[in-house]
Order: C-alpha cells, then structure tokens, then sequence
C-alpha cells in the first residue's frame, strides 16, 4: 500500500468539511512562503477571470466555487490517479477498486469540466509549452527554501509519497493561511504529465549512473518530485525522456503525440540543477521511444507488461471530453518492453 | 444473549499474511465448520458430541481435516501471480457418508472431497501386510480380508478441478438447488458448470464491454436462488442487483427484475458510487428475500419489489464523513459480507476494530459485539460496544478515530439452525453461542 500518510494527515472530507481522521504521520512543514504562493495565483487565475469560457462557457456562479472545495476536488482527482497507477503488479489488480477509482475520477472530471476548471487546467498545459514556464512553476514547487532549492542539494523534506500529493497537503493545512490555493492546485495538474510517478518511490538507478549532480539520493527525491510535476503538468502526452525511478516507471515514460523533445522535458529537471545541460546520454536512450499509451484494459487488468500512460492521458482515455487516439504502438512497446528489462536489471527487482 | 465459546488461530500479534482468513461456512447441517485462508489452505472443524457432564454448553468445534486446496500459480502471460487466496468455500448437501465442498482462488475452482477412514481390510492374499506383493508359490491357502478398526484418518481429495474458465478474478461460487449445478461469477463473467464436468461451462452472464475504456460496472457476488434452479442473482459495482431467469435465454445478459434503491441526492459525493458497490448478496433461507451488503449499510430486499429495499440497516453510519481518509487508505474498498440467521429473523456483518454487528429483523434492535482476545473468557458474556459519534465520548464507548482500520471483519457464518456464529478476525476464527439459560 502506498504511503498515504501524507493527504491522510490533512484530508478534509470535502462534501461534509469536516475533518477526517489524522493519521499519525510525520507532519509537513510549511514549505512554500506566502509570497510565493500568491506569485502563482495571478497567472493561473487569469485564464479564469479574463473570460475565456472554453467550449463550454462555465457558468459564473462557477467561478465562484469555493477554494476550499476545488483544491479538495483536486486532491482527490490526484489521488485517484496514484492509486489507478500504483498497481505494483505481481498480482493482478483488483478490477473492482481499479473501475470504481476510474469512474471517480471520470467524475471529477466531468465536474470540472462543467465549471469550467478543466478548460482552465488545459489551457494552462497548452499554455505552458516551453520550458521556462515549466521551470518556474516546477521551481516554485519544488524548492523549499531559497538557497537550498537553488543549489538543489538540500535534502528534501517532502514525503516519500511524492511531491504532488505532498503539496496538496500542505495546501491543505495552510488552507487558513494563504488564499490562493485554487490556483496552487490548478497549477499542479499543469505539470508534467508524461510520466506519472508510480509507486513506492524508489531508487532511481538511472540517475545514479548519470549523477549529474553528484548527489544521486537527493536526485532521487528530487526527481520524483519532478517527475510528478511533468506528469501533472502535461496531459498531452509529452516526451518524457527522463528516467524514472523504477523499472515500472521506464514503462510510464510516456511519450507524447506532439514530439516535445528530450530537451525540454530536461529542462524541467534543470530546475533542480539549474545549470547543468541536459545528460546527452539520456536523451539518446529515450530518443526514439515513441508516445505510447495504454488501455484501459491495461490498467484495470494489469499487463505489467505494457507501458503505462501519464494520468491525465489516462484521463482522456476515460472521458469523452478529450477524446484521444489511442494508438497502441507496437513498436514502441517493444523497445520499452526492453527498456523495462533493462531497468529492472538495473534495479535488480 | 452472546457468549464466548472458542477461538481458533495463533495468539501471536505477529500476523501471517498466509494465515488470514479468508472465507468462512457452515455446511447444511451445521456439523461441519470451513474457512479458507490466504495461503490456500482450508481448515475444516467438526462439531463435538455435547458432553454429558456438561449439557448446557453445547459441543465444540475441533479440528476434524486440514488440507492445502489451492497453490500459488503463475500467468506466463500476463507475467502475473495468480494468488492462492481461497476467495469462496461452499458446501454441497451431504448425500452419503463423505463431505463435498467447493472452493476457489482467483482463478480454478475445486472440488473436494472429505472422507472417513476408520476401517482397514487385513489379510489380504496377494500382498502381505506391508503392501509387498506375495511370492505366489508361497500362498498356499486363502484367506478372507477381515476388516479392522483403525484410528480415524479424515481424507482430502480433490474430485474435480474446474479450471481456465475465468479471464478475470472470480469472487462468487454458488451451488444451485438441483445439486448438479453451479454457478462461478468473476468481475465479468458469470458461468454455469455441471458439478461433474469439468472441461465446459456454460457463460451465462457476460458484461465485458467491447471496449474496455467503456467498462464503468463490474460484478461484485452472486447467488443462486435457494429453491428456483432457474433463478439466480448477481450484484455490481454501481449498488444495482439483477435477478435472472436461465430459463428465458441462454445468455441471462438482460434481467428479470433490476434492484436498485433511488439516490438520496441530499448525500451525494464523489464517494457516493464507491460506497454504494455491493460487496456481498445473500438470499433469504426461504428465498422470499434477498440481504445486500455495501459499504455503510445492509439492506434486505422483497424479491418482489425492485424500486427499493424493505429495510435498511446502517452498520457504520459514523464513517459517513470519514469517506476521504478511508478512501485514501483504501479501507473504502474492503468487502464485508453479511449473512442470515436459520430463520430469516436475525442478519450479522462485519465492521471494523474486530467489532460485528447484529440486527433483529423483528425487533429491530441491534447489538454490536467484539471479537477480541480479551473478551475470550469461557462462556463470558459478550458485552455490546458503542462508537461515540458526538463529541462526548461516555464511558465504555470508543470513539471513531481510535478505531482499529486493520481490524476488519469481512467474514461471517451463522450456523444453519443453532444460534452458533463464526467470526473471522484476521487470523482468528471465533465461535461464540447464544446462552441457552
């Protein structure tokens, strides 16, 4: 079971607001500054507030959803996600809970959607499209203090569970404190999607042997980290050229439609070091992986095999709303096929 | 009033995954107690003569048969372990002197076999009493085999074994009332089988979409109807039951009837689906009503009424606004099951922190009990529990934050006539009795 500890210790019960039960878990600190927060809530709101309705033109009494409310709905929504993804499969899922999950999150979708904030989230990806962008919004997530972001050598007070997750606890904690959540939590998504983190966040042999930074438990974590952003961020299916932290994961570099290249889905990692270029050798071995996506029949069944899909593409396979070709490229299975086995090898799982 | 009658299982606190219970049944006659665990083992106890020094305790269940029903196995290819859980145990009625049940994994369903020996045949002609064959010039006479008592050995054989007829995990086996048939349901595919034919079933219910990115519904249980061989039931994820008749289709894919209670929009969440997902469907011994368990509540329906239950139990109303932690932790999605009482009055599911609960269908009272180590005096009274919800906790109750999640009771038994129930505790199987006084 994943740890859960994280959303658990400040989950709010969203349609009762009260508060649910508090796990016993390690608290976590307040890691972002108010002041960068509310740097965030201006460009993603804007979108909003500016009136561009989208397709659907929300109604206003959406905009007017409660903060409160959005950033629960979020968090849920990610953590459908993980859980859909989590499937450490030796053994087959369980259908049941892996369907029950997939029309949850359909729901949230399909909510979302309707007032509006699904159009904003999608809009902020196509906006999102180069680096820099994702550089800042990725830096701002990530770093937890000033300096220590910078240099990225810091060790990381962010729970095992990941960044994403451990983020919107700390939003919800601080909900109190800070007013600009809404848009915290619409940010996330906006992060890269490609590859979903799945599960127990494990070694990253990958950037061990590329240790670009020369600290490879600290890439580690901070990879994760990042690796969550860029599935969040895009839910078109980018190229995420980077390596994942466990043979599973090589399977989810989910490689997308519109060739982004190596470079930018580096880019995003650069964050962390921010002058190191793009590891040559990385990018070579993920180069020709193409966008694979997988069925739901994959996921709810759990053929460990087949590469696995970002969470968002995971979304669009499940709703109308977005509808996407899923091509199942053969060809790219079998090279991660391989890849898979490469990185398990690696792994020595 | 309840009393404690035995537990079975290790004390340790260190639990064995192996060693978790995983299914338990009574057979027809109450004699005879299964569970199944999660290393594929069944443990069958046997019902003690009631002692004449002690009358008003009845008898005790010891272990009669241990055997091991089902190993691990491995899909080469789905690359995936196919556990050795056994997910169901079910009885077939006793038709000569040995015992016959069913039991299933994920995958393969079985066919066993518990017979006696308490006799052997000795002196026989052709082989000496070591099994050795004879030397035929040595035999000089013949004798005639005399049989002698022996102490009693209790065989497991697997009879038939029924397997590959399941692409998904099958959570239901359900035994027809002609005792030639049943039925085996996995996630979306139900299918009938002849009790003597293992290498063909009959699919009769099939709910696999096309497209898999289509699916939204999944089977969670089904039962066959107590008298009606033609009748059947399946339950599914979306809190819906549908009730077939094999008689009008040979695919039962459209229903006869279509159980479902309308939403109270008032309570509805992002949870709402999840928690409305049947987990377990039960009819009636008279089969006049069916009992379905979700997540909150066990409701008990008219077979003869679709639009809605004829009663509702809430079991554990106060995890009403703890649906997000237990979501997370993943509690949301554990199976109870639930089950009648030998006359239809009395219902009982399971709960968490070892707690189980039981409702009077004619009284309408309801009693929580525990089944824990330290309420496990001989012949103790059970006493009832109480979660707090309100802010004041009184004395004696628990509140609901302190409750034990890893606790859960998911399997229940009640003896077919006896006020005798089984609980399954995680690794520990308790027996309790209704004081006869």
């Amino acid at each position: 079971m994943f740890v859960c500890g994280s959303i658990c210790g400040a989950a709010v019960d969203f349609l009762s607001h009260r508060v649910c039960l508090s796990s016993p878990s390690q608290q976590r600190p307040n890691m972002f500054p108010k002041g960068t927060k509310r740097k965030f809530s201006d460009p993603a709101e804007e979108p909003a507030s500016s009136g561009d309705p989208g397709p659907a033109a929300p109604p206003p009494a959406a905009r007017t959803l409660s903060s409160s409310y959005s950033l629960q709905r979020q968090s849920l929504l990610d953590m459908s996600l993980i859980k859909l993804q989590l499937c450490h499969m030796l053994v087959e899922p369980n259908l049941c809970r892996s369907v029950l999950i997939a029309n949850t999150v359909r729901q949230i979708q399909e909510e979302m959607t309707q007032d509006g904030t699904w159009q904003i989230m999608t809009q902020a990806l196509a906006a999102a499209q180069c680096p820099a962008d994702r550089l800042v919004a990725t830096e701002v997530l990530c770093r937890q203090t000033e300096p220590g972001a910078q240099a990225g050598q810091s060790p990381k007070p962010f729970p095992v569970v990941g960044l994403e997750e451990g983020y919107h606890s700390e939003e919800v904690v601080m909900e109190g404190e800070v007013e600009t959540e809404v848009t915290m939590s619409t940010l996330s998504p906006q992060l890269s999607s490609s590859s979903y983190l799945a599960g127990p966040f494990g070694m990253d042999p990958c950037w061990d042997e590329e240790d670009e930074d020369g600290d490879c438990e600290e890439e580690e974590e901070e990879e994760e980290e990042e690796e969550e952003e860029e599935e969040e961020e895009d839910e078109e299916e980018e190229d995420s050229e980077e390596c994942m932290s466990e043979a599973d994961e090589a399977d989810r570099d989910h490689l997308s439609a519109d060739s982004r290249t190596g470079e930018q889905v580096f880019g995003t990692f650069e964050i962390k070091h921010p002058t190191p270029p793009p590891d040559p050798a990385l990018e070579e071995l993920f180069s020709d992986v193409d966008p694979s996506y997988y069925d739901l029949d994959t996921v709810l069944t759990g053929m460990q095999s087949t590469p696995k899909m970002g969470p968002y593409d995971l979304l669009e396979s499940l709703s109308s709303h977005a509808p996407t070709a899923l091509s199942s490229s053969a060809s790219c299975r079998s090279d991660l096929n391989e890849l898979d086995h490469i990185m398990e090898i690696i792994v020595g799982s | 009033m309840w009393c404690f009658s035995q537990v079975k299982g290790a004390i340790d606190e260190d639990v064995a995954e192996a060693d978790i219970i995983s299914t338990v049944e009574f057979n027809y006659s109450g004699e005879l107690l299964a569970t199944g665990d999660k290393g594929g083992r069944v443990v069958i106890f046997q019902h003690e003569q009631e002692s004449k020094n002690r009358p008003h305790l009845r008898g005790e269940y010891n272990v009669y048969s241990t055997f091991q029903s089902h190993e691990p196995e491995f899909d080469y290819l789905k690359s995936l372990e196919i556990e050795e859980k056994i997910n169901k145990i079910r009885w077939l009625p006793q038709q000569n002197a040995a015992h016959f049940l069913l039991s299933t994994n994920d995958k393969t369903i079985k066919l066993w076999k518990i017979s006696e020996r308490d006799k052997r045949a000795e002196g026989y002609n052709l082989k000496d009493e070591d099994g050795r064959v004879r030397d035929p010039f040595r035999i000089t006479s013949l004798r005639v085999p005399v049989l002698m008592p022996m102490d009693l050995m209790v065989e497991a054989s697997p009879r038939r074994i029924f397997a590959n007829a399941h692409t998904y995990h099958i959570n239901s086996i359900s035994v027809n009332s002609d005792h030639e048939t049943y039925l085996s349901a996995d996630d979306l595919r139900i299918n009938l089988w002849h009790l003597e034919i293992t290498d063909r079933s009959f699919n009769i219910v099939d709910i696999k979409p096309a497209n898999m990115e289509e699916l939204t519904e999944v089977i969670t249980a089904a039962e066959c109807h107590p008298h009606q061989c033609n009748v059947f039931v399946y339950s599914s994820s979306k809190g819906t039951i549908r009730l077939c008749d094999m008689r009008e289709a040979a695919l039962c894919d459209r229903h006869s009837k279509f159980f479902e209670e309308p939403e109270d929009p008032s309570s509805r969440s992002f949870f709402s689906e999840i928690i409305s997902s049947i987990s377990d469907v039960k009819f009636s011994h008279s089969g006049r009503y069916m009992m379905t368990r979700d997540y909150l509540s066990v409701k008990v329906w008219d077979l003869n009424m679709e639009n809605r239950p004829v009663e509702t139990y809430q079991v554990h109303e106060y995890l009403r606004s703890k649906l997000c932690s237990l979501y997370e932790n993943d509690c949301i999605f554990d199976k109870f099951e639930c089950c009648w009482n030998g006359s239809d009055s009395a219902i009982m599911t399971g709960s968490y922190n070892n707690f189980f609960r039981m409702f009077d269908r004619n009284t309408r009272r309801d009693i929580t009990l525990e089944a824990s180590r330290e309420s496990s005096k001989p012949r103790a009274t059970l006493k009832p529990r109480k979660v707090s919800t309100g802010g004041k906790r009184k004395k004696d109750e628990i509140s609901v934050d302190s409750l034990d999640f890893n606790k859960k009771i998911l399997h229940t038994a009640w003896h077919p006539k006896d006020n005798v129930i089984a609980v399954a505790a995680t690794n520990n199987l308790y027996i309790f009795q209704d004081k006869i006084n």
